[in-house]
């Protein structure tokens, strides 16, 4: 790990600080990390994760009402890439996926490096940066879907007095989708400025003071030192984003419900739709599809930011 | 010439802030305060009738006070579970970045499987009935802590990645159990991330809707999230009382977080993984 | 380490929280379970939690407690729409249901089982006071399980009776006369012709679903056939309720804000007259009363004026049922029956009345109050006449869950009426399969 060879605790040299033989058997890598710290957290994810989602892959291939379920192999999968909303809602989600997770990477580093370099009134600035997120998606819902009114909403009112006629934000079928996904990163672009800015802290100023006597600018600091190092906070907001993106239901449902007809559906609502019709079975099929496409953007993404980290 | 640029950065980004992020609060604001016709009219403007204590009282006196006992209950279940949650977690993420092997490997897929896999609500159901914790906080704590651990284990793992090793091994050549070192070294310079985790999640755990719905049912049981829907419904909405709710059940995890956001810059200032 | 009291710091902060915790989770319990003497029962009672919804469940509850001091009633609450329909599901399947709830009569009734899960109420007293065209909304072969909980909603055309007044327009029956009318005020100029909500999608099926009387009135088979995979949308005469959605919007005859509007600006725009029309539920004059009482003599209901005949039918909407699941047994059981039964006595029908329901009712007890608003008394002019038809949801089990984005399209001119029935018949046939009916 290069963030551990600071200048302040060099890491190469620490086999001769403590050199081989007064390492003891008993105190090895295998007893110092020992496994039984994994036991409590991965009791709890057997339990009430493994068991629970093993079962309802089985009832995927059932027709079931909850009373009862009838073994119908696939059908269900058939049914489900049958449905002709389902190609639309693909390509929604992937777009969402994609529109909010580099919203949320490019601007919370942004805001995390602005506030936490010399600012003033920083601590009001995080504060209301963060302060979205501690609304529940209800209510932010129901407060945007009032502000992009097309014709009262304060949006295109205030895009009025400068001469501008604003568009119908949730109810022009183009631009419904983007419109939820800004709303989507306004409020959770708190949580990745401060992943950001806890990961910004544990690179070592030293760094910085050092480059910057060797007159590297702004720029050069950022890309050379800055980028490379905030790595593992990089890695941890992205795949969150993406996997919450791909996922993201409560903002869209409450903003759009999908609409207007299903040009803002996403698989998530898709299948949301069909558990509200008591389409038990297909829905479980449909969560199931939705587990294997997100797997499928998801694994290969965390494997090559593991692979980068090792490789640093 | 840099602090001037410095302020004027500071200027333009408090301007900027404030209305991107504040002025849809003042919006709540508002609307909390208005009349029920007012309200209704979904305008952003100063309320005729400045009758926000008056909505607040009512949202208080609705259905018995059960806000009160929606407070309660939401409040022992994020405290407890984010407790449990941030320590398992921390335990996990340590041990999966500092280890690699067969069980290790697992637990990092599991993790991963359990951010990605929505969760299962009748399963989910028997297997707490099968425990008897069907309709008890208790279940629900352990349903809270379940769905957080994923997210809080891949940020722990993510951050013990920048401490350096020799610190541990340092520690135990001193003579320190696992335990020891991990309480004693590890946890306090995980600091920072137990202060994200500790305020993501709790936001997170305190406007859950579903999970109570699902597996806390019961009037006695009532979450503050649930309370939002005794002004809502298909036919009739009570905007002002609605909005005055919101505001009420912003007020803890805004609490929670000037609270916290003190903590977050110490721990910035210290520079925890100093060494 | 550089701040040798941080790790003090944060264990001193996880014992707080763990203190915090402790002394919640121990004061919690004693609050809201109130003091119970030695052998009263304790019956609870699930309902949706709509406002109007508790605030009369309550009263009833007041007034039969009183009455009946042994016995104590809790209310729980769950949320309206497919929420509520998922909690109902999943608290009957797992034993968890409490011990008198509300739910939907007619066909969503059917999917929870009633006869595995419900008590069957047939031998209560109260029966016989029911209207006959309630019974199989509430009924299996084996039973009856249900007690109404109110009127039904009737369904059609709210409209604003100064505008009318203004123009001496006249109550359409049929479609061509509606859209006389509408092409008269559009004309005018005076207000809007047809006020539309797709802010709030739910409200885009009303053009559809309050024709259904007027359907079934010329195709009594339909619901029928319809359930056996024999009609369709995309065929007349179901066809032409889907056109006339459509035509709505060609004609221009809808407000602009017809995309974004919302529920309660429908409700604002005809009570204040800026709409002359709003194809919406009886619940519309409820809402006038308690947002915009000084307009509540302007607002008169119609039925969906007819395109298949020449008379038009009222669409009503059944109320939900008061039902008991199998798990309440022995005293709690015999109260939940005293409960509902108390429901349906003619206090409990005052009660009803005094909390805002005004009916068509299904229990003969229950009388139209004399001061109900003047909308109210016009609809009973198609009950007294006969002309009215319960909504299609109450006779087949089949509705698809697509129907309102589907309407939103047809109405804004994003889709034609024929693709938007055509979608919406496959959408329907997925769920008559997965509910594993016989002719799909």
């Amino acid at each position: 790990m290069t963030v551990g060879t600071t200048p302040v605790a060099p890491a190469a040299p620490a086999p001769a600080e403590h050199p081989p033989p007064r390492r003891q058997r008993g105190r090895s890598t295998r007893s110092r990390y020992p496994l039984w710290f994994l036991l409590p957290g991965g009791g709890l994810l057997v339990l009430l994760f493994v068991v629970p989602t093993a079962t309802s892959f089985y009832f995927s291939l059932t027709r079931w009402t909850l009373f009862d379920s009838t073994f119908i192999g696939l059908e269900n999968y058939v049914t489900f890439f049958q449905d002709p909303q389902l190609f639309g809602s693909f390509v929604h989600t992937l777009v969402y996926a994609v529109i909010t997770s580099v919203g949320k990477v490019v601007a919370g580093l942004a805001l995390a490096i602005l506030l936490n370099g010399r600012i003033i009134a920083r601590g009001y600035l995080r504060a209301v940066v963060f302060f979205p997120v501690l609304v529940s998606a209800v209510g932010v819902g129901i407060t945007f879907k009032v502000l992009f009114d097309p014709f009262d909403g304060l949006i295109n009112r205030a895009l009025g007095v400068v001469g501008i006629d604003g568009p119908g934000w949730l109810t022009n079928p183009d631009l419904a989708l983007a419109s939820v996904a800004m709303v989507d990163i306004w409020k959770g672009v708190g949580v990745s400025t401060l992943i950001f800015m806890a990961g910004l802290v544990a690179i070592p100023r030293d760094y910085y003071e050092s480059a910057h006597i060797d007159g590297a600018t702004d720029w050069q600091l950022f890309r050379f030192i800055t980028l490379p190092l905030v790595g593992p906070a990089t890695m941890t907001v992205v795949i969150l984003n993406v996997i919450s993106g791909l996922r993201s239901f409560e903002l869209i449902w409450t903003m759009t419900g999908g609409g207007p007809g299903f040009t803002s559906d996403v698989l998530a609502s898709v299948i949301y739709k069909k558990y509200q019709a008591g389409l038990y079975g297909l829905s479980t099929a449909g969560n199931v599809v939705m587990f294997v496409v997100v797997a499928a953007i998801t694994i290969p993404l965390y494997r090559w930011f593991r692979r980068r980290e090792v490789a640093q | 010439m840099r602090s001037h640029s410095h302020i004027v950065r500071g200027l333009v980004a408090i301007a900027v802030s404030t209305i991107v992020f504040l002025v849809p609060f003042a919006f709540i604001v508002l609307t909390a305060s208005k009349t029920s016709a007012e309200a209704s009219q979904f305008e952003f403007s100063w309320p005729g009738d400045f009758v926000l204590l008056r909505n607040i009282a009512e949202v208080f006196k609705v259905r018995d006070f059960v806000i009160v006992r929606a407070f309660i209950n939401s409040t022992t279940l994020t405290v407890s579970s984010v407790v449990v949650m941030v320590v398992l977690a921390a335990m996990m993420g340590y041990v999966v970045q500092r280890r690699t092997g067969l069980f290790t490997n697992a637990a990092r897929m599991l993790v991963l499987a359990a951010l990605i896999v929505p969760s299962a609500v009748v399963p989910t159901i028997w297997v707490l009935q099968a425990l008897g914790l069907y309709k008890q906080m208790l279940g629900m704590i352990l349903i809270e802590v379940t769905g957080g651990l994923p997210f809080c284990v891949l940020l722990c793992s993510a951050f013990v990645a920048t401490i350096p090793r020799e610190l541990d091994e340092a520690a135990a050549l001193d003579g320190a159990g696992p335990l020891r070192v991990f309480f004693r070294v590890i946890l306090p310079l995980l600091k920072p991330v137990v202060v994200t985790m500790v305020v993501v999640q709790s936001v997170a755990v305190f406007n859950d809707f579903t999970g109570p719905l699902y597996f806390l049912p019961g009037d006695e049981n009532a979450t503050v999230q649930a309370t939002l829907f005794n002004f809502q419904s298909q036919t009739l909405s009570q905007w002002n009382l609605l909005f005055a709710d919101i505001l009420l059940i912003t007020v803890p995890p805004l609490v929670l977080y000037v609270f916290f956001n003190r903590q977050i810059v110490e721990g910035m200032v210290n520079g925890a993984v100093k060494g | 380490m550089k701040s040798s009291n941080a790790p003090r710091r944060l264990v001193a902060l996880i014992g707080s929280m763990a203190a915090v915790m402790c002394s919640a989770a121990c004061s919690v319990g004693s609050l809201g379970t109130g003091d119970q003497a030695a052998g009263d029962t304790t019956i609870t009672y699930l309902v949706f939690n709509e406002p109007s919804t508790v605030k009369a469940a309550n009263a009833l509850i007041a007034a039969f407690e009183k009455d009946n001091p042994q016995i104590k009633v809790k209310l729980d609450t769950m949320p309206t729409g497919s929420d509520g329909d998922n909690i109902v599901k999943t608290r009957l399947s797992t034993g968890e249901m409490s011990d008198v709830f509300s739910y939907n009569s007619g066909s969503l009734l059917q999917a929870i089982r009633p006869d595995e899960y419900l008590v069957s109420l047939s031998d209560q007293s109260w029966v016989k006071d029911l209207d006959k065209s309630y019974l199989p909304a509430v009924s299996t072969a084996k039973g009856l399980y249900g007690a109404p909980t109110g009127g039904s909603t009737p369904g059609g055309v709210v409209y604003n009776k100064a505008v009318y007044a203004k123009l001496g327009l006249k109550i359409p029956r049929t479609w061509d006369q509606f859209r006389a009318n509408n092409l008269l005020i559009k004309k005018s100029g005076i207000a809007i012709p047809v006020e539309q909500t797709f802010g709030d999608a739910w409200t885009a099926q009303l053009v559809i679903l309050a024709d259904f009387a007027n359907i079934a009135a010329v195709a009594p088979q339909w619901a029928a056939d319809y359930t056996a995979n024999k009609a369709r949308n995309v065929d007349q005469p179901a066809l032409s309720s889907w056109q006339h959605l459509r035509q709505l919007h060609d004609d221009g005859l809808l407000n602009k804000d017809f995309a974004s509007a919302t529920y309660d600006k429908g409700v604002q725009a005809i009570a204040t007259g800026k709409a002359a029309h709003y194809p919406m539920l009886a619940g519309v004059i409820d809402a006038v009363r308690q947002n915009h009482p000084q307009y509540l003599k302007d607002i008169g209901m119609f039925a969906m004026p007819t395109a298949t005949g020449t008379e038009s039918h009222l669409t009503l909407f059944l109320p939900s049922g008061r039902y008991i699941p199998k798990t309440s047994t022995g005293a709690k059981l015999d109260a939940a029956k005293k409960f509902v039964a108390f429901t349906q006595t003619t206090q409990g029908c005052d009660l009803l009345v005094q909390s805002g329901s005004y009916g068509p009712f299904m229990n003969r007890l229950c009388k139209v109050p004399a001061d109900a608003p003047a909308a109210i008394k016009e609809l009973q002019t198609y009950v007294a006449a006969g002309n009215t038809g319960p909504a299609l949801e109450s006779v087949s089990p089949i509705k698809g869950p697509d129907l309102p984005q589907l309407a939103v399209e047809v109405g804004s001119g994003i889709r034609t009426a024929d693709s938007g029935a055509k979608l919406y018949d496959q959408n329907v046939k997925q769920q008559a399969q997965q509910l594993g009916l016989p002719g799909w």
